[in-house]
């Protein structure tokens, strides 16, 4: 039993997280413990993508409990792709906290949360159990509660409220259609649950049900139902923001790719027709929203949306073109938007104001933070050697072959709409006339940028190394294309 | 705020002993009948909360010095730990085992090291419910 590696990607943040409430009055030991914790973490999951793509899939049995009896994580290319990008998104989240927050919330058990949640989202990735994967998105949201309210302004309060509520409700509508899917199949093992719907077909209750976990999971991933996301992504502070940007809808996108590629696919003309309507929705949606506020942050939060739509659009159309194109565009939208959230945030703090209509000029004073934005906002739209390229290209490509070419129109308007959004930023705040002069700036915090320069070489990086990431993203694919690799590496042959 | 139930205040002190009792006895036949460090610790918790109710914060702090937060965080650490400890010996993350001792008041008896792993789930829901039960009552 070598497989125990499998689950250090949740364990051993959570262990640390634990520790770290010991610590509490030690603001920066926390910070670097934490981030330490989080590198390890990537280290880690880089091993396992590496012995994945040699080995297949590999799982663990907690206990030894062996499926589909027992609780299990089963880690293909997919879901550790997933938390390999995100352990490094959270470790440069954390070193951006460690040179820019207060010392008042590092002392509120602000990082012990922070390693909750990525705990949470890494299990979310890894476990193999319908109810398990219930119970790590529930440790993943109490920590966002957390997060969110820390820093007690009275917005960030309002909001919470909203969010709370908003979550509790799609929790318990989470737990009737496990009620639902354990009445129907008599299991819970996400293995097991696909091979028995496979065997019965899947019929109308069936559908319906998936139906149930298809409103779910859009409230997590804010597919159409994202009328909480503006609020409550836009005013937690800017590591929060980021890290909720970056990681929290992506878990809610990977359950439906997981969910609809793996056990509700037998009925695609009528739940990925669906699927392929509330994306369209969404594009248009979080498009108008991009272009119709003043406010920096909802205009990066509605982005996030159209990110949504945009890699679900990918999931209607279901090609082997079209899923790896959306598992491309994951991996660099968990990276562009940590990196858009930073970047707003530090403007933000720079110029004391939200508006765009009370900055301007900011290229003068802080030509870094300029030209990182100048890259964040070509990566966004899908500008080529940038790492948004490739993913758009092909979900494009894919849409023309299957002819969905609403989708396809949408999707490329879509992307024209965040150009603009940005655009419009980048004209209004950093151009135009300095209206702070050289004397009278804020310092900008040494080192502030380095964690967002990380990530902007990372943009860079994911784009120009794109050869040495196909091999990982091409099995990954596979494996959500064929169920059968799956479910034979979960209830194959045992030893 | 100091209330002076003189009634309230003496049947808890015997109901607190029994809640306790029946909160161990649940949480000890745990692993094998109803009951388990959840459970048990739920009850355990109730009896903590009663005390707080019906004594003020600061009499039940005195005599009870527990810093409710780092109790559920220990908790945390024990259980963790419990699943830790066997992948050294090549086993599954979170695998049991048990033996049968004879110890000398008890007899022959089972010891599980699930019982470890409840050990800290029981703290980590009395830690929990207490702090919560706490944090509402401090705020005016």
């Amino acid at each position: 039993m070598m497989n125990n590696i499998l689950v250090l990607p949740m364990l051993l943040p959570i262990i640390i997280g634990v520790v770290l409430i010991f610590l509490r009055t030690y603001g920066r030991i926390q910070a670097w413990i934490s981030l330490t914790a989080m590198a390890v973490t990537a280290g880690i999951s880089f091993y396992l993508l590496y012995a994945i793509q040699a080995d297949g899939i590999i799982r663990l049995d907690f206990g030894g409990w062996e499926p589909p009896f027992g609780i299990l994580f089963v880690a293909d290319s997919f879901a550790v792709l997933l938390v390999l990008t995100s352990s490094i998104v959270t470790t440069i989240c954390l070193s951006y906290a460690l040179i820019s927050t207060s010392k008042e919330l590092q002392t509120m058990y602000f990082y012990p949360t922070v390693l909750f949640l990525a705990a949470g989202v890494n299990g979310s990735f890894l476990t193999g159990d319908l109810f398990n994967l219930f119970v790590c998105f529930e440790v993943m949201l109490l920590s966002s509660y957390v997060l969110l309210t820390l820093g007690n302004s009275k917005r960030q309060l309002r909001e919470a409220i909203k969010y709370v509520s908003i979550n509790i409700v799609s929790s318990w509508f989470f737990l009737v259609a496990l009620a639902f899917l354990y009445g129907t199949v008599g299991t819970l093992n996400m293995a097991h649950v696909a091979e028995r719907v496979a065997e019965v077909g899947q019929t109308p209750l069936l559908t319906t049900i998936s139906i149930v976990f298809l409103v779910v999971f859009s409230l997590k991933a804010g597919l159409l139902l994202y009328f909480w996301l503006p609020g409550s992504y836009s005013s937690p502070p800017v590591v929060t923001s980021a890290l909720f940007g970056a990681l929290l809808t992506k878990v809610g996108v990977y359950a439906l790719f997981r969910v609809f590629s793996l056990i509700f696919y037998h009925q695609p003309e009528i739940t990925h027709t669906l699927i392929g309507v509330m994306a369209g929705l969404t594009l248009i949606g979080g498009s108008l929203g991009a272009i119709a506020f003043n406010d920096i942050r909802s205009i990066a939060a509605y982005n996030v949306i159209i990110a949504v739509g945009f890699m679900l659009a990918g999931l209607a159309i279901s090609t082997p073109a079209a899923i790896e194109g959306a598992i491309y565009y994951f991996i660099h939208d968990m990276v562009a938007k940590a990196l858009l959230f930073l970047l707003v945030g530090t403007m933000i703090t720079l110029s004391g104001t939200s508006k765009m209509a009370g900055m301007s000029g900011l290229m003068k004073n802080y030509p870094l933070l300029g030209w990182s934005f100048f890259i964040t906002m070509l990566s966004l739209a899908g500008i080529p050697p940038l790492s948004g390229f490739i993913g758009k290209v092909l979900i494009a490509g894919a849409a023309i072959d299957s002819g969905s070419y609403l989708l396809l129109a949408l999707a490329l308007i879509s992307s024209i709409f965040v150009l603009y959004s940005l655009l419009r930023i980048f004209k209004n705040c950093f151009w135009g006339e300095t209206i702070v002069s050289k004397e009278e700036q804020l310092p900008l915090r040494r080192g502030v940028l380095l964690p967002c320069l990380a990530l902007v070489l990372l943009t860079i990086g994911i784009g120009l190394g794109i050869e040495g990431l196909a091999p990982y993203v091409a099995t990954a694919a596979e494996t959500l294309l064929d169920p059968g690799i799956y479910i034979d590496a979960v209830l194959g042959i045992i030893e | 705020m100091s209330i002076n139930d003189v009634i309230l205040k003496t049947v808890s002190k015997a109901v607190v002993l029994i809640i306790l009792t029946f909160g161990i006895y649940l949480f000890l036949s745990g692993h094998n009948q109803p009951g388990g460090g959840f459970i048990g610790g739920l009850v355990i918790a109730s009896a903590f909360v009663l005390m707080f109710l019906s004594y003020d914060s600061e009499t039940v702090s005195e005599a009870l010095p527990i810093d409710f937060k780092k109790l559920s965080a220990f908790g945390v650490l024990l259980a963790m730990t419990s699943g830790v400890v066997p992948m050294f010996f090549g086993e599954a993350f979170l695998s049991q085992s048990f033996g049968y001792f004879d110890l000398p008041i008890f007899g022959k008896t089972e010891l599980a090291t699930v019982t470890i792993f409840e050990a800290g789930i029981a703290l980590t829901v009395v830690g929990v419910v207490v702090n919560i039960i706490l944090s509402i009552s401090e705020d005016e």
